[in-house]
């Protein structure tokens, strides 16, 4: 069945589910991504902070 | 960000949302070409103070300056969503497009600019920290909530926010805020209106379906073009004061000055030209203006080397810059 949407007066067309599987993976890559670089940046700045440089 | 039905706000969306939105869609949530601007103006400010913050810790300040930038585009995306889908230039963000929920927009940023805000007091300094969070404020409330729909005056006053980041980076470099700093807010500030006018000028007709009073709509396409040649005539002696009072060289105040008189030269353009062809050469060339005015001030003190030395033609009536 198709879910296509109306926003503001738009059509917008429900994307095949390959691609939205493709979004939902970029998103968690992306949210992977930005964990471990925040684990890198408190890591570097305790060091920085707390090697009395 | 899951892939449930969710109940949205009003403001002309449907009551429930499916979430399509991909890594891409909340990156151009952060308005990256604006972020490059603030990070651009953010790094000058950081390199031009003195102080000797640890080069990763400076680094962490323009990231902490760039997603604080980035949580204000996004909030402010998420007020806008009901007029960005009436013109025709933000039609296809995000929110409008229905790729993102509005609800996880509004979470995006305001989770980017507490976080922005609190490593920057806590792995810079409380200053700097305070500087973005009132640059985040003033972005968010004054500007966006209070002053875009209601007055042609909106991106006079609000452009403050766009200004404040040299003064954050130099905040974050030396811990506090001179006369210099204040310069650079003075250029940003002064050279925000011609700059957003001329996008007006040729996008009145957007600005109007949507509602948002800007001055082309307000007060007409004449009135407009004289305030930016008085903008721009206003502009040029103001550039040239950082030249002035000692802070660069002669490479800054010839660059300046050419600057300043192609500047004038393109408002002048402007008021003639019976087409929108000037004013978008006007925008265009606003965004290359500032890149190359910070631009020639870190190559300037590059070449002239070190922090500003503090010599009586820096400390005018005893304010050193």
């Amino acid at each position: 069945m198709a879910r296509d949407r109306h926003i503001s007066g738009r059509h917008i067309p429900e994307p095949p589910r390959p691609e939205r599987h493709k979004r939902r993976r970029s998103r968690n890559l992306a949210l992977a991504a930005v964990l471990l670089g925040l684990v890198v940046l408190f890591y570097a700045v305790t060091l920085v902070k707390f090697g009395g440089s | 960000m899951s892939d449930t039905t969710l109940r949205v706000g009003s403001r002309g969306h449907p009551s429930t949302f499916e979430d399509l939105s991909g890594a891409g869609d909340y990156f151009a949530l952060l308005k990256p070409r604006v972020m490059s601007l603030v990070v651009f103006t953010g790094f000058t400010g950081l390199f031009l103070a003195p102080g000797d913050l640890h080069p990763v810790l400076a680094a962490v300040a323009l990231l902490c300056i760039a997603v604080g930038a980035g949580a204000a585009g996004a909030i402010n995306m998420w007020y806008d969503r009901d007029i960005d889908a009436v013109m025709k230039r933000t039609r296809n963000r995000p929110l409008p497009a229905g790729r993102i929920d509005p609800g996880a927009a509004l979470g995006f940023g305001v989770t980017l600019g507490i976080g922005a805000v609190v490593i920057m007091g806590l792995a810079v300094n409380l200053v700097a920290a305070a500087l973005l969070a009132l640059t985040i404020g003033f972005y968010v409330f004054v500007y966006t909530m209070w002053l875009k729909r209601r007055t042609p005056q909106n991106i006079v006053i609000g452009g403050a926010a766009g200004a404040f980041p040299p003064m954050i980076g130099w905040a974050a470099m030396s811990g506090e805020v001179s006369l210099a700093p204040v310069l650079l807010f003075a250029i940003i500030f002064m050279w925000t209106p011609p700059h957003f006018w001329s996008l007006a000028l040729y996008s009145r007709n957007d600005y109007e379906k949507a509602g948002v009073p800007m001055l082309p709509v307000v007060a007409g396409t004449r009135k407009t073009k004289k305030q930016i040649l008085l903008y721009a005539i206003g502009l040029a002696p103001l550039v040239m004061a950082p030249y002035a009072l000692g802070m660069f060289g002669a490479l800054y105040g010839v660059t300046a000055a050419a600057l300043g008189a192609l500047f004038v030269l393109g408002a002048v353009c402007v008021w003639f030209d019976g087409t929108d062809a000037s004013a978008k050469r006007m925008f265009a060339f606003s965004i290359l203006y500032l890149f190359l005015l910070f631009t020639v001030m870190i190559a300037d003190r590059m070449i002239v080397g070190g922090p500003a030395p503090a010599s009586a033609a820096m400390c005018p009536l005893g304010i050193c810059v």
